[in-house]
């Protein structure tokens, strides 16, 4: 299911324009990983333990990329890198899937992966550039005091099946429908999503980049430095990160 | 037949009499030192009958290695998950689809043998073409048994193939994997019938001289063949549809195999000439395996020495040196274009390749791949001996493993995050490739003891097209059109 954008009718970034969309200040962020675990409560992630993380199978959603510049002595920090999905508008994990599994949401402009379709091919993890896709390698544990924690609003996966980041949809099917019941559209800032709430230094905004009055366009707009990675590659991400300013 | 022409002409310098010139061209060639009917028929049923106790020991020890490595490992890893395999971020892909490309490799030269020297009417095709085919059919019920092992949830494989169904869901036609699966479907019914539509002359002949249950197996399988005008005429008009049309088929799937990989975003899979070189790649290995298969058929099975000649290993070397050629053409070209991409990952990459942890195995790849074939095959004396061309085959087949080896896990291991390099390490896809190994041996010992191994109808149709004629002094071979 790709959108229908012919590649020379879409100026990188202009032509297209997502609905839902995220702002990251690298220059804030702190690397607290508040966001990582905010994310694995929210959406019932596995806790992979410390030998399947060692080994490259850690499950989540969002990470704190962190490089330094330089050899020793003379070794400088580079600013945290939030990770997570882009929600690219032209995704590259979508048309891999021979199941349709990942598929992109015509209502919200999301990559969704739908997770009782997914025979775990692993396909669109392979081909996705930013590396923010999970595998459930195993059916993982959880002790007993955990299943009480587990949000009734998300889906438990199971091994065999790939998953990752959705902007916290289920936060934002709650606030549409709760808007709808009081005859009104969704106000900006009305919700957030579970990594951005949980920011300390408020490095993350999300919001409606689609709508100029909301705070993530007109961060987007003041700042005007804002950059999308591997944006060369045409996958027309969502998620625009800032540094050095 | 140009070739034997020239050999006539210099071995009639050598022997002083017709007489010794005759001989030595019996003594070289099985189209020119026929057998009576009766003969070779008992022969290859001969062959049939005969299992020494070394066979059933090998038989045993296989089996043993297929239920442990294949049905109890692929049974656990379907229990506990593919956590117990070597796959992880960012080398999701592992040796399973390494063994799926390498059987389809494998699986190649079968038809390529088959098909494409049929079609070229090249005599020397006759004896083994059967041996060739029946490599194709197993090697793909291998490559199977790796692509399904490779997936997550595998008691919902059939997702992946457009059924009907009630919510009207298809598969994704844009994906190459589902490409993959209907071509590897299209490949393995069509090989098949390509290996059985020959072997229907063959199953009649040994109907007729078998008792008790195999008289009932082939009755069955021969389809009451009695070999009337009529029927030939029908027979060959299949057969040489089937050899024409299974070629394309042949050349796209392995097309198909390779856009899993050049279809995608990643550094050092995104090359366009990956159609081709995997199409090459595939006849190397292929080729390596049957002049192998064929080493130990003339070694172990009875009667296959009058058979399988050093005439045979010399033809195959022939074919194995030009496609190493060629193979090393494609690499070369493949390689020189996505280094001169200018990309940066691509040279991370190529770099990672020759200098990385697994440097030692691009080298290797490129010795046994090039340097070692081309070392050894020009020379016709050693690759007319059946030790040696083995040895080359098993180096070229390991070779070639090592080359998936490289452009899947090993490519994966780097990407353009550099946050999640990581290096992979295979756990359980150790016993399962093993294990399909095994499997593969297993399914061949037991053909070639229920099957005959050599199509006796068409080496005694060679065998009467050949003709040595005497033209004053000089002893001529000549070939007649039969077809």
């Amino acid at each position: 299911m790709a959108i229908e954008l012919k590649v020379s009718e879409v100026k990188m970034g202009e032509a297209y324009v997502g609905k839902w969309g995220m702002v990251i200040d690298q220059d804030m962020c702190t690397g607290c990983q508040a966001c990582v675990a905010a994310c694995a409560m929210e959406n019932n992630l596995s806790f992979v333990g410390e030998t399947d993380s060692g080994y490259g199978r850690s499950m989540h959603w969002i990470r704190i990329e962190r490089f330094w510049e330089g050899s020793y002595p003379e070794v400088k920090m580079t600013p945290n890198q939030p990770m997570l999905c882009q929600q690219c508008g032209a995704a590259t994990c979508e048309p891999v899937c021979p199941a349709f599994a990942t598929v992109h949401s015509q209502a919200e402009q999301l990559n969704l992966q739908v997770y009782n379709r997914c025979v775990g091919t692993r396909y669109c993890a392979n081909n996705c550039p930013y590396q923010v896709r999970s595998f459930n390698w195993r059916d993982y544990k959880r002790p007993e005091p955990l299943p009480n924690q587990l949000n009734p609003d998300v889906t438990v996966r199971r091994r065999g099946v790939m998953e990752k980041c959705t902007f916290c949809i289920q936060r934002i099917h709650k606030a549409q429908d709760k808007a709808k019941s009081e005859g009104r559209e969704v106000v900006d800032g009305e919700f957030t999503t579970a990594c951005a709430q949980a920011c300390p230094a408020s490095a993350i905004t999300f919001g409606r980049v689609d709508n100029p009055d909301s705070l993530v366009s007109q961060l987007a707009r003041v700042h005007g430095h804002g950059v999308k990675h591997l944006e060369e590659l045409g996958t027309l991400p969502n998620v625009t990160y800032f540094k050095g300013g | 037949m140009a070739g034997y022409n020239k050999k006539a002409e210099t071995a009639h310098v050598k022997a002083e009499h017709n007489q010794h010139d005759e001989e030595h061209f019996r003594e070289k060639h099985l189209m020119l030192d026929p057998l009576p009917r009766g003969q070779m028929n008992d022969m290859v049923m001969e062959s049939m009958y005969t299992t020494s106790w070394k066979f059933w020991v090998v038989f045993a020890i296989l089996s043993v290695i297929v239920a442990w490595g294949l049905f109890y490992s692929w049974g656990r890893m379907i229990l506990e998950g593919l956590g117990i395999a070597g796959v992880n971020r960012p080398a999701y892909w592992g040796i399973f689809l390494v063994n799926t490309v390498f059987w389809i490799g494998i699986s190649h030269a079968g038809t390529f043998i088959s098909a494409i020297l049929r079609v070229f009417k090249a005599e020397f095709r006759r004896p083994f073409t059967r041996a060739a085919e029946l490599m194709t059919t197993f090697g793909l019920v291998q490559a199977g048994f790796s692509i399904f092992m490779h997936m997550g949830r595998v008691w919902v494989f059939y997702w992946l193939m457009p059924y009907p169904n009630e919510r009207m869901l298809w598969p994704n036609l844009h994906s190459p994997l589902t490409w993959d699966l209907l071509a590897i479907t299209t490949y393995l019914l069509s090989s098949t019938m390509y290996l059985f539509l020959p072997l229907i002359p063959d199953l009649a002949m040994a109907r007729d001289r078998s008792t008790g249950w195999r008289k009932n197996f082939y009755k069955i399988l021969a389809l009451g063949f009695r070999g009337t005008e009529g029927e030939w005429s029908h027979l060959r008009n299949a057969m040489s549809i089937f050899a024409f049309a299974i070629i394309p088929v042949m050349f796209s799937v392995h097309t198909i195999v390779s856009w899993d990989f050049a279809a995608a975003t990643r550094p050092g899979w995104n090359s366009s000439i990956f159609g081709p070189y995997f199409v090459v790649g595939a006849l190397h290995s292929g080729m390596g395996a049957v002049i192998m298969v064929l080493a130990v058929v003339r070694g172990t099975m009875k009667n296959m020495k009058y058979f399988i000649r050093p005439e045979h290993f010399d033809a195959i070397g022939k074919l194995m040196l030009i496609i190493s050629m060629t193979w090393a053409y494609f690499f070369f070209n493949d390689y020189m274009v996505q280094w001169y991409g200018g990309d940066k990952w691509t040279h991370m990459l190529l770099h990672f390749h020759e200098s990385g942890p697994m440097g030692w195995m691009w080298f290797a790849m490129l010795i046994f791949n090039i340097a070692i074939p081309w070392a050894v095959l020009w020379n016709q004396k050693w690759r007319s001996t059946p030790w040696i061309v083995f040895i080359v085959g098993l180096l070229i087949n390991v070779g070639m493993w090592f080359e998936r080896y490289i452009i899947i896990p090993i490519s994966l291991s780097i990407n353009r995050m550099p946050f999640t390099w990581r290096l992979y390490h295979p756990g359980v896809e150790i016993p399962l490739g093993i294990g399909t190994l095994a499997f593969f041996i297993l399914l061949y010992m037991a053909a070639s003891r229920l099957i005959p191994l050599i199509p006796v109808w068409e080496v005694e149709e060679g065998q009467m097209a050949h003709e040595l004629k005497k033209f004053g002094r000089e002893t001529v071979v000549t070939v007649s059109e039969l077809e």
